[in-house]
């Protein structure tokens, strides 16, 4: 075993000497590994970004949430224009359903609306103006930098009174000092009672609460979208997750008297989970993976074939150094070991050079608010790699100056 | 004491259907602290017969016996064992790794018989020192004169102290003058007790050993003792 690492060892400073007296070369060659771990560490970088700050939006909704709506989020199972046919869940449904569920930890209604906010000369386009109860922010994670939700006073009576996330919020008061202003929706004046704090991110589109705002529903139909024509989401909140399973069963029962089903007609409405979003991010992220392998899996096979091509030529030029050593009593295995760990080192090198590369663009892309987190995992991973493809590459080189007749490589001119 | 012993040696290549005798019968002993030339012209076998020697290459037929081991029998790894420890090999054209310094040329052969590197540096610098390039341990062949080069060589050859010394035409890349010094060299290993081979086709050089073994068409045309030895002087001495 001592013997081993000892051969090891000689012929890695072997290597080190023989990569040096090439060093352009050596380097050339490893564009391909370079690039192959570049990509490959970026995009595991890039994908538990995405993760983690799903994760951290989520929290910010209540991963505990289940949304009752006529429409089914993500789920394909039932044909869209079922869906369509089904009756609207209207602010009824939702006072029913909030009396008969005694297992929720709160219920609120929802109602989007896309608007426009102004104030003064700042303007914020296409806001997700969310129509609620004072009961939203029990049914969320919501934090405020600023102010409060609005009351249940203001809630009933409908008052102008809005609550802004934080991307609007820094749109229309840079300076912020939003708290107690008035905005514009539709020519219509609100008074902002509350400031958010960053809640979630850009990985969440719609969901992010950061790009929200938030006033009563009542105001919502009066002014701007008709309450027969559009259907509420009922906001339903477990205690904890181990409660979900139990508030979904309710909910369906309690949906379905409300509703006034008979015990054969389906279901006319879907509870929906953030769970589908996940599913959704994960095929955002698939899509990012098959991409990263993809490239990572080209550039690593065309920087495989480089590095065999070029620890041929090295094998080939060194020839008459491969029968020196070997007349001078190196085995078989001390010369396979000799150019193995040259290669390796080559691809070792190069997945150095890819992964601080990588590290650069993780750094720049940071700048532009992505999360991009350097993980431990990835650089095992391009260390791994790079040293397997180095390995696996150098093999065949290796082993055919390992096979060399001492007395034909000594005789090599 | 014997050291090597070749009995009825031959060494047959086969081009294309025609088999080739490089070697046809050979047999001969060569005892410790001997200084034997091996000579004859081209396609006389006598590279064939260093190769044997050298432990580089196998017989196709007869026995070889190094130090009364089998030589003929053993697998690539057991002979690259045997040119480790027991074989000091110098070339024509040195052969020295280009891109190393002297020293890490001549501790190479410890590194392969897995040598600690401290007292492995020790041996090659005392090996160095021996051949007269205390002052250029560090310099690169490509800084050394080609009679430095082929010191460093025969450094590197005797670093291991191994039975026998195979130097294939040590003086044909060198002038007369530097050959003369690397002769004077084996001349001083010589007397220390070390077996120095020497394969050439210079009768000039030959002459410096005290036995020439001469080849022709793979067999011995000659085996005999030199009765008038050139000295590192360059005297003509008849032996004692």
């Amino acid at each position: 075993m001592k013997n081993y690492l000892f051969e090891l060892k000689e012929g890695l400073l072997i290597s080190l000497k023989a990569i040096g007296a090439n060093k352009m070369r050596s380097v050339l060659t490893t564009a391909g590994i370079i690039i192959g771990v570049w990509a490959v560490v970026l995009m595991s970088t890039a994908v538990k970004g995405v993760d983690t700050s799903f994760q951290e939006g989520v929290a910010s909704l209540g991963s505990d949430n289940l949304y009752i709506d006529k429409w089914a989020w993500f789920n394909n199972d039932i044909p869209w224009w079922e869906l369509r046919n089904r009756r609207n869940i209207d602010m009824d449904d939702y006072k029913k359903f909030k009396d008969l569920a005694k297992l929720p930890a709160a219920v609120s209604p929802s109602m989007f609306t896309n608007q426009t906010v102004k104030h003064g000369d700042y303007t914020a386009e296409f806001i997700m103006v969310v129509g609620t109860t004072n009961e939203y922010v029990n049914t969320t994670n919501l934090t405020f930098s600023q102010g409060r939700f609005f009351t249940e006073l203001e809630s009933r009576g409908n008052r102008n009174v809005i609550v802004l996330g934080s991307e609007i919020a820094n749109t229309l008061f840079p300076r912020g000092n939003g708290l107690n202003k008035h905005v514009k929706i539709k020519g219509i004046k609100y008074k902002v009672v509350g400031l958010l704090e960053e809640q979630g991110s850009w990985v969440m589109g719609n969901f992010n609460p950061d790009k929200q705002a938030f006033i009563p529903i009542g105001g919502l139909f009066k002014y701007f979208r008709s309450q027969r024509r559009a259907s509420i989401t009922i906001n339903v909140r477990a205690e904890n997750s181990a409660m979900v399973a139990a508030v979904n069963e309710e909910a369906i029962e309690v949906m379905r008297r409300v509703r006034g089903l008979s015990y054969k007609e389906r279901n006319d409405f879907s509870i929906n989970k953030q769970d589908g979003l996940l599913d959704i991010i994960d095929q955002q992220v698939g899509v990012i993976q098959i991409a990263g392998y993809f490239i990572t899996g080209l550039a690593l096979f065309v920087g495989a074939i480089g590095i065999m091509n070029i620890m041929f030529v090295s094998v080939k030029e060194r020839t008459k150094e491969i029968g020196v050593r070997k007349a001078i009593g190196a085995k078989k295995r001390t010369i396979l070991g000799q150019f193995i760990s040259e290669s390796a080192i080559i691809c070792l090198l190069g997945g150095m050079i890819g992964l601080a590369l990588a590290v650069v663009v993780a750094m720049i892309i940071r700048q532009y608010d992505f999360p991009m987190v350097i993980q431990v995992d990835a650089v095992i991973l391009a260390v791994v790699i790079s040293l397997i493809t180095g390995v696996l590459s150098g093999f065949a080189p290796a082993y055919t100056a390992a096979v060399m007749d001492p007395v034909e490589a000594l005789r090599y001119e | 004491m014997n050291i090597i012993n070749i009995e009825h040696i031959a060494k047959i290549y086969e081009v294309g259907t025609e088999k080739v005798h490089a070697l046809a019968d050979v047999s001969l002993t060569i005892d410790k602290n001997e200084y034997v030339a091996i000579m004859g012209p081209s396609g006389s076998g006598k590279s064939t017969l260093m190769n044997m020697l050298g432990c580089l290459d196998t017989p196709t037929k007869g026995l070889y016996e190094f130090k009364n081991e089998n030589v003929s029998q053993m697998t690539d790894n057991e002979l690259a064992k045997i040119r480790n420890r027991e074989i000091g090999f110098v070339f024509q054209t040195f052969n020295l790794l280009p891109r190393s310094d002297a020293l890490h040329n001549v501790e190479l052969p410890l590194i392969y018989s897995g040598m600690a590197s401290y007292e492995r540096k020790e041996r090659a610098k005392a090996a160095l020192e021996s051949v007269g390039l205390s002052d250029r341990i560090h310099h690169k062949p490509n800084e050394l004169s080609g009679g430095q080069r082929q010191r460093v060589a025969v450094a590197r050859a005797l670093v291991t102290s191994p039975a026998i010394i195979l130097a294939d035409e040590p003086t044909g890349n060198l002038d007369t003058k530097t050959g003369e010094e690397i002769m004077s060299l084996f001349n001083d290993i010589y007397e220390q007790g070390n077996t120095i081979i020497l394969v050439t086709h210079e009768e000039y050089i030959a002459e410096h050993a005290k036995r020439i073994i001469r080849l022709r068409d793979g067999l011995v045309e000659s085996d005999e003792f030199v009765k008038n030895r050139i000295l590192p002087n360059g005297n003509k001495n008849v032996p004692v």
